[in-house]
């Protein structure tokens, strides 16, 4: 049952586990940008009661219901079948995450629309601002405020999910200590360094956000 | 299509090991869940503190981590835990985690009247568990449960990368001889969908059922 510690060598990673973050950040937010964008569309689509409605529905569910890990395969193993193989590991993954966090954020937008109370919408008609200026100016910044805190928890559970990139081999932190722990055996320094790192930062992410919700929020 | 069919029973067997390791982590996570949860409400100062630490660090971990620590962590110690049983309690941790988070809200949205009046009309706490408080709550905590659930099914997944033979797992060698990816991985995301949706499914229609007292 000995073992025995032995950070020195573990230490010489960090700025590897540095970089990983970094990495890791960048996916999050690419990923988050993407997703938002795929959301707004989606929730749109929903509210609209057009034809596109049911093919949202089955995004999301479809997308909701199957491990990201699949969709990460998928989009690096699969794709290139489809002769779109242009994607390197890094690209596959944000690909992946991306449309997985797009399913999440249809619901969360679609679920900020429809908390925005119908008097703001008249309001802004009824002193005349165009369809374009009502999205713009009173629909958009009311929704957005709304769904913050559930931005941000969508926000960090995507920075927890880019540890799944390790299985295509992108350096994020996760990949850093498989590393660590392959070159150098220090295995439990090796894994509570990576879960450190994922629990220190989703804490700061998360105070940081909140801070910002609170000096957002809609007086109601 | 074709290529997948004569794969199918590989395919069956892992799946079998997904339905298996997703039970069992149900069975245990819920166990966790429901002790942690009366435990972090009702239990001694050093056991709330002792549950609210492992809850929120859990909570911030990523599944892939925990997995990877125990499997590895484990054999730094010995001969460690097997990938099956690594998964097992690496999934088991994490899910007891959000369990008793979902308990423990759950019984904080019982009304203090409620419970103070059980204490009145002179119930035991056994009684009180048994016949006020359990039946408020289940029902309550059913559709978080659900969805703690489906997010068990599909963490399973990451078991493959241990070494686990699940659906997954199955899915990756059968392309490795098989070629053809985006068949197979179709064929695995319907199965994973049709887990995942069948168990919300079944669990808004026992909501629908067990929906006998608002307020």
């Amino acid at each position: 049952m000995g073992y025995t510690f032995n950070w020195t060598i573990v230490f010489t990673y960090l700025p590897q586990f540095a970089q990983g973050l970094l990495l890791g950040l960048g996916i999050t937010f690419l990923s988050l940008a993407i997703g938002s964008l795929i959301g707004l569309g989606g929730a749109a689509i929903s509210q609209a009661a057009g034809p596109g409605r049911p093919v949202v529905r089955g995004y999301v569910e479809v997308m909701r219901n199957v491990p990201i890990l699949l969709w990460a395969y998928f989009a690096y193993y699969g794709l290139p079948q489809l002769g779109i193989g242009f994607l390197d590991n890094n690209w596959s993954f944000i690909l992946a995450l991306s449309l997985y966090a797009g399913a999440y954020l249809t619901e969360v937008f679609r679920a900020g629309l429809a908390a925005i109370p119908r008097r703001y919408g008249e309001a802004a008609m009824s002193i005349g601002l165009r369809r374009h200026q009502r999205i713009g100016l009173v629909t958009l910044p009311l929704m957005f405020r709304i769904v913050l805190p559930s931005l941000s928890n969508t926000f960090i559970g995507l920075f927890k999910d880019t540890s799944v990139a390790a299985a295509l081999a992108v350096p994020e932190v996760t990949f850093v200590a498989q590393k660590v722990n392959q070159d150098t055996f220090r295995v439990i320094e090796a894994w509570s360094i990576a879960a450190l790192i994922y629990l220190v930062v989703g804490y700061v992410l998360a105070i940081g956000l909140r801070r910002v919700e609170r000096r957002l929020q809609v007086v109601r | 299509m074709d290529v997948v069919i004569p794969w199918l029973p590989s395919m069956a067997r892992g799946l079998q090991t997904t339905l298996w390791l997703a039970t069992v982590v149900l069975v245990s996570s819920s166990l966790i869940g429901a002790i942690g949860g009366l435990a972090i409400v009702n239990g001694p100062r050093p056991v709330r503190w002792f549950l609210r630490g492992y809850v929120d660090i859990v909570r911030g971990i990523p599944i892939l981590v925990l997995l990877f620590t125990v499997y590895f962590g484990s054999s730094a110690f010995g001969s460690g835990l097997d990938q099956g049983q690594a998964a097992i309690v690496a999934l088991s941790i994490f899910a007891g985690a959000h369990m008793t988070e979902i308990v423990r809200g759950g019984i904080g949205s019982l009304p203090r009247a409620t419970v103070e009046a059980a204490e009145v009309i002179g119930l035991t706490s056994v009684q009180r568990l048994r016949l006020v408080v359990a039946p408020l709550v289940l029902p309550r905590i059913l559709p978080p449960w659900v969805n703690t659930a489906v997010e068990i099914v599909k963490a399973t997944s990451l078991a493959s990368l241990i070494g686990v033979i699940d659906l997954l797992y199955a899915t990756n060698s059968a392309i490795g001889t098989a070629k053809h990816p985006i068949a197979f991985y179709l064929t695995a995301a319907a199965i994973y969908f049709v887990i995942g949706a069948g168990l919300s499914r079944a669990g808004a229609l026992a909501e629908r059922h067990y929906r006998y007292h608002e307020y």
